[in-house]
């Protein structure tokens, strides 16, 4: 009989990850084309720090290789952007003109970084840092001048800072934030990544509001200027402070948007039941996901469904975080910066450069923030998500699984 | 810092045994001590408190803990503010003055010490008995040992010790009742335990509730229930009435009252005095007989006998078996009052109690007031009878006496009924001290502070148990404003009698300005007062005691040296020349044990402390025998109410409660526990529930008196003992430098009220302090344990971890405020090894048990990393520790000593023997060579 025509929009992680589940449960189920904007077969972004940092090269983080789509009879259109979905019909229009007929359609835009609305944010020398793309930028405008801004103390502005400084540049991270990853640590941990990475040589403006990039006569961005007046030097921007999910395509076509395409626990769009959509521009319960672990977790619930299972449900992820710079080991998950209601378990060993952080509530762990050693943060991430009660080792809880086995042991 | 020592010869400030001190000093700093080899007391020898006497000197300690410029405390419990010398002594006499005008004399209250040498009491006792015309001057020795005095003068005639410490080698029978010898008066138990080695023939009983280290000497020991003393000497002497070993022709010859001592012991059956003292009739009467039939029976006695209800019968039923004995007045045979500090003979001889005048004349005897007023050139001295210790305090606190100076002594530290006492501190218009040290538990009372000079600074003389007068010599100048305490007496005289008697010539006409010459002046009227009296010294002079060496009184004019052994002649200083024998029924203990409070509470003294400690206080070695306060109970009774050792109780009497922990002991009977008498606020406290700061020992002791001596029972107390359900505890613990250490402790103390249960003290390496640890002084250790119903605010905490170094930034933490668990370590570097330098844990304090070895012996603590902060009796990595000093001199621990043992073969002497050439444990100054003998005994060889 004929095989149902699957168009996958986006040739980013969380989509190839879906068809790679896809492909495992029933590998003859559809006949798959795939659309991608960027001219590379799929890659694995979040590799892209230590390709920045000269640690991998480019073809270290290719995670499926043309072959794979050939040897898997996946049409791929790299290189591609889709422009238009028409639903009625079931085509999708890339720029070119290339048309896909689909019988089920798998949304995968993913989502591009934000870009503060300051002025000057057009001038040459500022970037984001989002793909192959900026990171090969960086690497050149490395290899040809000195300073460098990135603005976002986050993750990505950290490991983009990082590289750069480890290819030879001058960076001053610009943060507005009173600390650094305040999303994914509290404030100690948060200095104490300050401290070590100010003794790799960065440097930091925290609190710092940007309020215009200066260009010179080049047109190539020259300084950052703050609202207190001051300025540093600058031949580089990359701004990293934060992302959008990409949601013209779906808002064009009529879907559900609410800052990402609205999906229900089967990943479907809940505006139209043959669309499904994974990855960072997709919104389920209201929660936009940025960081790989979920994404995948999504790609194994939409695979189970576009292979007619119909079983598997996605309830939302926990997320936890690790910063890709060598030699700082940083974990957090869950809210670890407590509140109302919860308690805290705190060790420090400044000495050692650790400082761990449990947030427990109602006797479950409900949050950690691990700094300088993080071999358990896998366990706590466990426990997080497992839920269960830790009454009965609290007090061995902070000293990690192998202490707990050994107190019962002992017990 | 010059490299020529000096060399000053003077005593030792503790004990009564008064033996001589070598003190070298460089550049004006002390650096060594050692035993004058030339004393007659101790021929060079020292115990662990007096060899280390040079340590409490150092400029560090006296710069943290001495009074060292006069203050006044503008309003009670206030931070006391400097004045000058001569505000602060007009300031005394305004006050005393305008007391005197407005109350009269007997308003004012003199309390002074038998630490202070004999010069300083003589000025104060014609300061108050002379010029200011009251009697109410008494001593601590009140404390101590008038039970003796009046024991003696009862029965003999005269206070006075017939014997001298050579008549233990006369001996044949050593009788030790009330006595820990071994710990309280260690160079005459090592005396003691030379003559034994001498003459194995000698037989030694030891009459003590406790089975203390003197019992490991003994041949015999009576395990008699607290306070059953009279009844047992009584006893004794029914048998020996029965068995004919008493001695008819020196009773018939020598004494009076026989007849009706008689008819007291006539029902003292061996039966029933088996019975009240809880021992068998077979120790009973193989007392009796070594007692009357030995060739020489020579009895030493101490506090045991002294403090208690009935102190004065107790002292004169054990003399009258010397005298129906006749054991008395030939080579080792006579009754042996070991004194308890080093100069109460001297301040008896100098009349320094509310019921005495100079050289052992009596206030209540008229022609004795009259020679002392002749010998003062005054009219008279008064004869309204003074207030004792007791009496004086609860005046006090009753508002009679309006004004209390207090001089070289610790009345909220030492007194019974300590309520009282603190209400009488706190009642009294104007308390002065005159103390050496700037924080004893009176200090925070007192409204003027008058630095005083202490041991190495102070010059005169001292009388030791056997009647012997030794010079004290200064090493050193005064330090900082400190003055000597006559010196103060005197200027404060001179003050006085410009309001009291303007124009006339002065009563005391001793030069300030020159120490050397005042106190001979002083000493030289003494002597002349002493012409005629059973102590007469006209015979002796300072330039003798300098040429000769110390000197035993009676030393008359003509005499070439002093009286060896007093009644040789069998004559005594009674109106009639006989003793008297002492009929005086036995009366139990002033507070029985009862359904209430079950426990008979006995008070002891440790082996390397001394009374308030704070002298010995200040020496984290001296913790090493024994650490921190505890009470101790019967296995059994522990058993029975399910105590685990160092498990927290408290112990509660009439009159007051403290919280300690409970420690497991052998050495005391069942329904008896005991605590060592040291234990006063300084170091041992918490807050009651109704919020009241918990004041040590004696705020369980009664003050119920001897109605002979006025000696308070400070040895037996009723109480009752509950466990303390004071779930969160504390102990945080660090090594400082050596010039702060003692100062933190100070900053610690306020805080021990915040809780239910704290103890601060310091403490040293134990074992070996090796080239790992620090060098001796350069590093004092100091622990804070505590403990309450709930974690404290974590601000405390804060505090106490910021006084003990443990805020610095390198310090690992843990803190899970919920559970009431913080954990602090503070690590160091040393070489290429981490070391614990300092901890605290609130909350879950089990892991102590490997941290403080590891902090204490200064193990490597690298394997741990973060899992110093880990929870749990459970060391993570397994800590070896070195355990309990038992020699303080070589530093050598329990375990080292016990795995030596395992390999020592052979009968017990050799295997000491071996020990001892193996590890060198009791082989300087001996103090716990008792300790050694009972390992000896109790770990046995491991054969094959």
């Amino acid at each position: 009989m004929k095989k149902l025509k699957l168009v996958m929009v986006g040739n980013g992680m969380a989509g190839v990850r879906t068809i790679e589940e896809l492909l495992k449960v029933d590998p003859s189920l559809y006949e798959i084309t795939i659309f991608g904007a960027e001219p590379h077969p799929n890659y694995n972004r979040i590799m892209l720090s230590p390709v920045l940092a000269g640690e991998q090269t480019l073809e270290d983080i290719v995670l499926n290789p043309y072959d794979w789509y050939h040897d898997h009879g996946i049409t791929l259109h790299s290189g591609k952007t889709v422009v238009q979905i028409d639903r009625t019909r079931r085509v999708v229009r890339a720029e070119d003109g290339t048309e896909a007929a689909y019988d089920r359609l798998l949304l995968c835009t993913g989502s591009t970084p934000f870009m503060l609305p300051v002025p000057g944010k057009d001038l040459q020398g500022v970037i984001a840092y989002r793909d192959i793309h900026d990171t090969n930028t960086m690497i050149e405008t490395a290899a040809k001048h000195r300073h460098a801004v990135v603005i976002g103390g986050g993750l990505l502005g950290l490991e983009a800072a990082n590289g750069l400084m480890l290819r030879g540049m001058s960076v001053t991270v610009v943060h507005v934030n009173a600390w650094l990853m305040e999303r994914q640590l509290d404030d100690v941990a948060a200095r104490l990544l300050q401290h070590s990475l100010e003794e790799r040589g960065l440097q930091f403006r925290l609190g710092a509001q940007t309020q215009a990039l200066v260009g010179g006569e080049d047109g190539r961005v020259k300084a950052v200027r703050f609202k207190d007046g001051t300025e540093v030097p600058a031949d580089l921007v990359v701004m990293a402070v934060g992302v959008r999910p990409n949601t013209e395509l779906a808002e064009q076509a009529g879907l559900l948007v609410n800052r990402g395409i609205v999906v229900n626990d089967t990943l479907q769009t809940v505006t139209d039941p043959r669309i499904w959509s994974v990855g960072e521009c997709a919104t389920h319960r209201g929660t936009a996901y940025g960081l790989v672990a979920p994404l995948f977790e999504q790609a194994q619930v939409a695979a189970n469904h576009l292979a007619e299972f119909g079983i598997a449900r996605y309830l939302g992820s926990h997320t936890s975080t690790k910063l890709k710079v060598t030699g700082i080991d940083l974990f957090s998950a869950g809210n670890f910066m407590g509140g109302e209601g919860t308690e805290e378990i705190v060790l420090s060993d400044p000495r050692a450069g650790v400082y761990k952080k449990l947030v427990i509530q109602d006797d479950k762990l409900i949050g950690a923030c691990l700094y300088g050693d993080t071999v358990d943060g896998s366990w706590y991430f466990k426990l997080l998500r497992e839920r269960c009660s830790v009454a009965d080792f609290r007090d061995q809880l902070m000293f990690g699984e192998s202490s707990r086995q050994s107190s019962a042991l002992k017990a | 810092m010059s490299a020529i020592p000096q060399e000053t010869r003077s005593t030792c400030p503790y004990c009564g045994v008064g033996c001589g001190v070598i003190i070298e000093t460089r550049a004006h700093a002390i650096t060594g001590v050692r035993g004058d080899p030339e004393h007659p007391a101790n021929f060079g020898r020292l115990c662990t408190k007096g060899s280390t006497l040079h340590l409490t000197a150092s400029a560090a300690v006296t710069r943290q803990t001495r009074l060292l410029q006069p203050l006044q405390r503008l309003q009670r419990r206030g931070p006391p503010q400097p004045l000058a010398w001569n505000a602060a002594l007009d300031l005394a006499a305004d006050q005393l003055g305008r007391i005197v005008h407005e109350h009269g004399p007997d308003a004012l209250g003199f309390y002074l010490s038998g630490q202070l040498l004999t010069e300083d009491y003589y000025v104060f006792n014609k300061l108050a008995k002379g010029l200011l015309g009251t009697n109410n001057l008494d001593t601590n020795s009140r404390l101590c040992m008038s039970s003796a005095v009046a024991g003696y003068k009862a029965t003999l005639g005269a206070d006075a010790p017939p014997a001298s410490y050579a008549d233990f080698d006369h001996a044949d029978c050593l009788f030790i009742a009330g006595s820990n010898t071994a710990w309280a008066h260690p160079i005459a138990f090592r005396r003691i335990e030379d003559a034994k080695r001498a003459r194995p023939g000698l037989k030694i009983v030891v009459v003590d509730p406790r089975r203390t280290d003197t019992v490991e000497l003994a041949d015999l020991h009576l395990a008699i229930q607290p306070g059953t003393d009279v009844m047992l000497f009584h006893g004794m002497l029914h048998i020996m009435l029965w068995e004919g070993w008493t001695n008819p022709a020196y009773i018939a010859a020598h004494t009076s009252g026989f007849d009706a001592l008689q008819a007291v012991v006539r029902d003292c059956t061996p039966t029933r005095v088996a019975e009240v003292c809880g021992i068998t009739a077979q120790d009973l009467r193989e007392a009796a007989r070594l007692f009357a039939t030995s060739p020489a029976t020579l009895s030493l006695y101490c506090q045991g006998l002294n403090q208690s209800s009935s102190g004065t019968a107790k002292n004169a039923a054990l003399i009258n078996l010397h005298l129906a004995t006749g054991q008395i007045g030939r080579p080792g045979a006579a009754p042996f009052s070991l004194t308890g500090q080093p100069n109460a003979m001297g301040g008896r001889e100098v009349g320094g109690l509310a019921n005495l005048l100079s050289a052992h004349r009596d206030m209540a005897n008229p022609q004795h007031r009259a020679e002392v007023a002749a010998h003062w050139g005054l009219d008279q001295v008064p004869g309204t009878p003074g207030k004792s210790a007791v009496e004086m305090f609860e005046a006090a606190a009753d508002g009679q006496i309006k004004a209390l100076w207090i001089a070289c002594t610790n009345p909220a530290q030492s007194m019974p009924d300590q309520a009282t006492v603190r209400r009488a501190l706190q009642r009294a218009e104007f308390v002065v001290l005159q103390e050496a040290f700037a924080s004893t538990a009176t200090a925070e009372f007192a409204d003027l502070l008058l630095p005083a000079t202490t041991w190495g600074e102070k010059l005169g003389t001292v009388t030791n148990s056997e009647r012997r007068i030794s010079r004290v010599r200064a090493a050193l100048p005064p330090a900082g404003e400190a003055r000597h305490d006559w010196a103060i007496g005197v200027q404060l005289a001179h003050r006085l009698e410009a309001r009291l008697r303007p124009g006339q010539a002065t009563l005391f006409p001793y030069p300030t300005e020159a120490p050397e010459a005042g106190v001979e002046a002083i000493w030289c009227e003494h002597r002349e007062s002493t012409r005629g009296r059973d102590l007469d010294i006209t015979g002796l002079s300072y330039a003798l005691l300098d040429r000769q060496g110390p000197q035993q009184w009676p030393l008359p004019a003509g005499a070439q040296t002093g009286k060896a052994r007093l009644y040789e002649d069998g004559v005594f200083p009674t109106p009639d020349g006989r003793a008297r024998f002492s009929a005086t029924a036995y009366q139990p203990v002033a507070e029985s044990r009862d359904e209430r409070y079950p426990f008979s509470l006995t008070t002891s003294r440790l082996r390397d402390q001394w009374h308030g400690m704070s002298r010995t206080g200040t020496l984290g070695r001296l913790f090493g025998h024994v650490p921190e306060p505890a009470v101790q109970l019967h296995p059994q009774d522990m058993a029975r109410h399910q105590w685990r050792d160092g498990e927290l109780v408290s112990v509660q009497s009439r009159r007051g409660a403290i919280v300690l922990p409970v420690q497991a002991s052998t050495d005391i009977g069942i329904s008896q526990a005991c605590i060592a008498m040291h234990w006063g606020s300084e170091f041992l406290s918490g807050c009651s529930a109704t919020g009241e700061a918990l004041a040590g020992v004696n705020t369980l002791m009664p003050s119920t008196f001897c109605p002979g001596s006025k000696q308070p029972e400070l040895k037996h107390a009723a109480v009752r003992i509950s466990k303390a359900e004071l779930p969160w505890s504390l102990v945080a613990m660090a090594w400082l430098p050596a010039d702060q250490a003692l100062t933190v402790r100070e900053q610690l103390k306020p805080l021990m009220a915040a809780f239910a249960f704290s103890a601060c003290v310091p403490f040293g390496p134990s074992g070996p302090s090796g080239p790992s640890g620090p060098a001796q002084g350069e590093r004092t250790g100091v622990l804070f344990r505590a403990a309450a119903l709930e974690a404290p605010p974590p601000e405390l905490l804060v505090q106490i971890e910021a006084l003990l170094g443990l805020r610095d930034t390198d310090s690992l933490r843990y803190i899970d405020a919920q559970r009431g668990q913080r954990r602090t370590v503070r690590v160091e570097p040393q070489g290429e090894d981490i070391r614990v330098t300092g901890l605290l844990l609130g909350g879950d304090t089990r892991a102590e048990v490997w941290l403080k070895t590891l902090l204490q012996e200064y193990l490597p603590a690298q394997a741990y990393g973060r899992l110093l902060l880990s929870p749990g009796a459970e060391a993570p990595v397994a800590v070896v520790s070195q355990g309990r000093t038992v020699c303080s001199c070589l530093g050598v621990t329990d375990q080292a000593i016990e795995a030596k043992l395992a390999v020592c073969q052979g009968p017990d002497e050799d295997r000491l023997g071996q020990l001892q050439g193996a590890l060198k444990c009791g082989t300087n100054c001996g103090s716990c060579v008792p300790e050694l003998k009972r390992m000896v005994r109790l770990i046995k060889p491991v054969t094959g």
